[in-house]
C-alpha cells in the first residue's frame, strides 16, 4: 500500500506548505531535512518502539464492546489510547519528538496544550530524558484543566500561562512558537497535533499512526480481517484520527468519519467546527482551513473540550476532506456530556470529552449488523471530571 | 520610479525607518501619525497591517494589534483611510503585515489598489519565498511594489543571497533571533555584520528589531544604511498624546 505523505514541500495537495518568518526558516528546515532520515533509522526504531511497548504499554487493547454493539446493532470495537500511560494517545508522538530532538542534539523543549494532554505527555517525556520543559498554556485552560496543570508541575515542567487573545489552544500554540523564535538553537518545540509546518503533520502523522497499524493486525486476529468497515474519531487539530486513519486511508472499504466540536451548535458563533464553517487560509504556519472573520482575522472557537478548541485543523484532514477520502462531522458539547455519561454508565469507561465527541456520532450513525466500526478512544476522562461533575 | 529607489538615490546612509500600527491607538490616528512623521523628517514609514495572529511580534505590538482590530481595524479601511495619502506626503511607505488577511482580501486586488493609492513595497514575514515566486512576482513587478524580505542571524549565507535577488527596496536586517520588541544585544551582531558586508549585497540593508533609542540607532546607522524602529514607537503611541511637537521630540531623540 502507497504510504500517505505530503509532496516535498509539505502540501497534501493544496494544504500544508510552511508558511513561517524567515526567524524560524532554520529551525523548520532543519527538522524538514533530518526527520524522515532520523525516523528511519534503525537505532530511532528501536528506542522508539521499545519505549512504546514498555514505557507507553502498547499495544493498547483492542476491546470489543458488546453492550454498545447491542445498543447500535453492529461490532463495535474501541481502540483503547484511553489505557497509554499518561491518559491518551498524545503520548505516542512525544516519544517519538523527543527521541528526534535528543538526536538534533537539543536540551531545551517547549510545547503548546490545550486540554492539557500533550502537555503533561510532553513533561513526562522530557522528565525522562532529562531535558528542560516549558509548557504554554492559555489561561482559561489552566483554570479548567487543573488536574493537568499540576500533574505537569509535578513531572518538573515549567507551566507558562498564555494571557493573549483567547487565552486557550490558539494562543497558547502562538506563544510557543515565538518561545521558539527568541530560542533557535538549542530547543525543539514538540507540536501535539498534526498541525503547523511542515514537516509537523507528516512528522506527527508518522508517529500516531502505531494506532491504525494495531487495529489492522488486531482486527486481523480477532476477526481474520484486516480492515474496519468505520473508524471514527474526534477532530480538533486532528492527531488521534489522523493516528486512527492513516492505514486505511487508501483503503476504499473502510470509511473515515472525523468529528469535530460543533460547541454550541454550528449556527452560533460558539463553536469550533472548522470544516463545516471555515475558509481556506494559513493559520500557525500551514495553509488549511480555519475559522476566520471575512477579513482575514481568526475567531476564537468554542468547545467545551479545551482539546478541540482551536479554530484549525491539520492540512491532511482538509485534504482528505476535499477528496472525500473522509467524512467530516460534528457534535455539540451536550451531545458529547450525554455520551461520555452513557459510556461511563454502560462500560465502565470515564471518556475524556474530546473523544466523547466521537461516541456521540454513534448515535446518529446507520449501521448494518455485521459492520465493523472501531472508535477511537483517545483518551480518558480524568481531567474532565470538573466539567462532569456539573452535570451529575 | 517607486519610492524606496527614488530615496536610496539620493541618500544611502542613516535612514530612519517608523513602524507603527494602522487603527492604533485609534481607528482614525493612520493618516495624523503619518503626517506627523513626515513633518518629524523620518525617512520612511511601515504600517503595520493588525492581525489577530501576530507571531512574530511581542507583547508591544500584540497588543496594539489587539487594541486596533477591537477598534474596528481591517485592510478595507485601512485602504480607504489612505486613499488621499499622495495628495499630503511623498514619503515612502511601506505595509506590513501577516499573510491571511491579503489572501481572504485577494491578492490581486489588494496589489492593485495599494499601487493606486501609492503604497511602495510590502513586509509579508510569514509568505514563502516559492509561494511568492509562483503566485505573486509578477504582479508586484507589474504595480511597481518592492518585495522586502527579512534575513536573520541564523539565515544561511546561501540563502541570504537568494532572498538578496529576490528582495527590492531593501533588505530588512532582523538584529537578532527574536519577535519584536526584545532588547538589542549589540556584542551578539559583530559577526553578524561581516557576514552580510561580506555578502555585498545588492540591496541596501535597514536594521529592525530591538531600535529603541540613539545608541542602538547609531549602531544600526553604522553598520547598516538605516534603522527601522518599531516596538518602541508603539509604546510611545500609548503613552503619549499624539502631536506633532511630541512625535518630533520622539524622533529628534532617536537621532544623533
Amino acid at each position: 500500500m502507497k504510504q500517505f505523505k505530503p509532496d516535498i514541500n509539505g502540501f497534501y495537495g493544496e494544504f500544508g506548505g510552511a508558511f513561517v518568518p524567515e526567524m524560524l526558516y532554520a529551525n523548520v528546515q532543519e527538522l524538514q531535512e533530518s526527520y524522515l532520515e532520523i525516523i528511519n533509522s534503525k537505532s530511532f526504531q528501536e528506542e522508539f518502539h521499545s519505549l512504546l511497548k514498555d514505557y507507553v504499554g502498547r499495544p493498547t487493547p483492542l476491546y470489543f464492546s458488546k453492550n454498545l454493539s447491542h445498543q447500535f446493532n453492529a461490532q463495535i470495537y474501541l481502540k483503547r489510547e484511553d489505557l497509554c500511560h499518561t491518559g491518551a494517545h498524545k503520548i505516542n508522538n512525544t516519544i517519538g519528538q523527543i527521541l528526534l530532538a535528543k538526536r538534533l542534539g537539543k536540551q531545551k523543549i517547549i510545547a503548546e496544550t490545550g486540554a492539557g494532554q500533550h502537555g503533561v505527555a510532553t513533561a513526562t517525556v522530557c522528565a525522562l530524558m532529562n531535558m528542560e520543559c516549558s509548557i504554554y498554556m492559555g489561561e482559561i485552560d489552566i483554570a479548567r484543566q487543573k488536574p493537568n496543570v499540576e500533574r505537569m508541575q509535578l513531572l518538573g515542567a515549567n507551566v507558562v500561562a498564555s494571557t493573549s487573545g483567547s487565552k486557550t489552544l490558539k494562543d497558547a500554540t502562538n506563544d510557543a512558537i515565538r518561545a521558539w523564535i527568541n530560542n533557535p538553537t538549542d530547543t525543539h518545540y514538540i507540536i501535539g497535533s498534526v498541525v503547523g509546518p511542515h514537516p509537523y503533520p507528516d512528522m506527527v502523522s508518522i508517529f500516531q499512526s502505531v494506532i491504525s497499524n494495531e487495529i489492522k493486525n488486531q482486527l486481523q486476529e480477532k476477526i481474520n480481517r484486516d480492515y474496519p468497515d468505520y473508524v471514527i474519531a474526534c477532530v480538533g487539530g486532528g492527531s488521534n484520527a489522523i493516528g486512527a486513519f492513516y492505514h486505511f486511508i487508501d483503503n476504499q472499504k473502510t470509511k473515515l468519519i472525523a468529528v469535530e466540536a460543533a460547541g454550541i451548535g454550528i449556527q452560533t458563533n460558539k463553536t469550533a467546527a472548522t470544516i463545516a464553517l471555515g475558509k481556506i487560509g494559513i493559520i500557525h504556519g500551514s495553509k488549511t482551513y480555519l475559522i476566520q472573520t471575512e477579513d482575514g482575522q481568526i475567531i476564537e472557537p468554542h468547545s467545551i473540550s479545551a482539546g478541540l478548541d482551536y479554530p484549525g485543523i491539520g492540512p491532511a484532514h482538509a485534504y482528505l476532506h476535499d477528496t472525500s477520502k473522509s467524512v467530516v462531522v460534528s457534535i455539540t458539547d451536550d451531545e458529547a456530556i450525554q455520551a461520555a455519561f452513557d459510556l461511563s454508565k454502560k462500560e465502565g469507561i470515564i471518556p475524556a470529552l474530546e473523544t466523547a465527541h466521537a461516541l456521540a456520532y454513534l448515535h446518529k450513525m446507520k449501521f448494518k449488523k455485521d459492520d465493523v466500526v472501531v472508535v477511537n478512544l483517545s483518551g480518558r476522562g480524568d481531567k474532565d471530571m470538573m466539567t462532569y461533575k456539573k452535570y451529575l | 520610479m517607486n519610492r524606496i529607489t527614488e530615496l536610496f538615490k539620493h541618500k544611502e546612509k542613516n535612514i530612519l525607518s517608523i513602524y507603527f500600527t494602522a487603527g492604533y491607538p485609534n481607528l482614525e490616528s493612520t493618516t495624523t501619525i503619518i503626517e506627523y512623521l513626515d513633518e518629524a523628517k523620518v525617512d520612511m514609514i511601515e504600517i503595520g497591517m493588525p492581525f489577530s495572529d501576530p507571531l512574530a511580534d511581542g507583547p508591544t505590538i500584540q497588543d496594539a494589534n489587539t487594541i486596533a482590530l477591537n477598534n474596528g481595524m481591517s485592510l478595507k479601511i485601512l485602504l480607504e483611510q489612505l486613499k488621499d495619502i499622495r495628495s499630503k506626503t511623498q514619503i515612502p511607505i511601506l505595509l506590513m503585515g501577516y499573510l491571511n488577511p491579503i489572501i481572504q482580501y485577494g491578492e490581486p486586488k489588494f496589489l492593485q489598489e495599494i499601487h493606486k493609492i501609492g503604497i511602495d513595497g510590502l513586509i509579508i514575514p510569514d509568505m514563502p519565498l516559492p509561494y511568492f515566486k509562483t503566485h505573486l512576482q509578477k504582479l508586484y513587478y507589474h504595480f511597481n511594489i518592492a518585495h522586502v524580505m527579512l534575513v536573520t542571524p541564523t539565515t544561511s549565507e546561501k540563502r541570504i543571497k537568494e532572498i538578496d535577488e529576490n528582495t527590492n527596496g531593501f533588505v530588512y536586517l532582523v538584529s537578532s533571533n527574536s519577535i519584536t520588541g526584545n532588547q538589542l544585544q549589540i556584542n551578539h551582531l559583530k559577526t553578524y555584520f561581516e557576514k552580510i558586508q561580506q555578502l555585498q549585497l545588492n540591496n541596501k540593508t535597514i536594521l529592525g528589531f530591538g531600535i529603541h533609542n540613539k545608541e542602538t540607532v547609531k549602531h544600526a546607522f553604522e553598520h547598516c544604511n538605516g534603522a527601522i524602529v518599531g516596538s518602541a514607537f508603539v509604546k510611545f503611541l500609548s503613552n503619549n498624546k499624539i502631536t506633532s511637537n511630541n512625535i518630533k521630540e520622539f524622533i529628534n531623540n532617536l537621532r544623533l
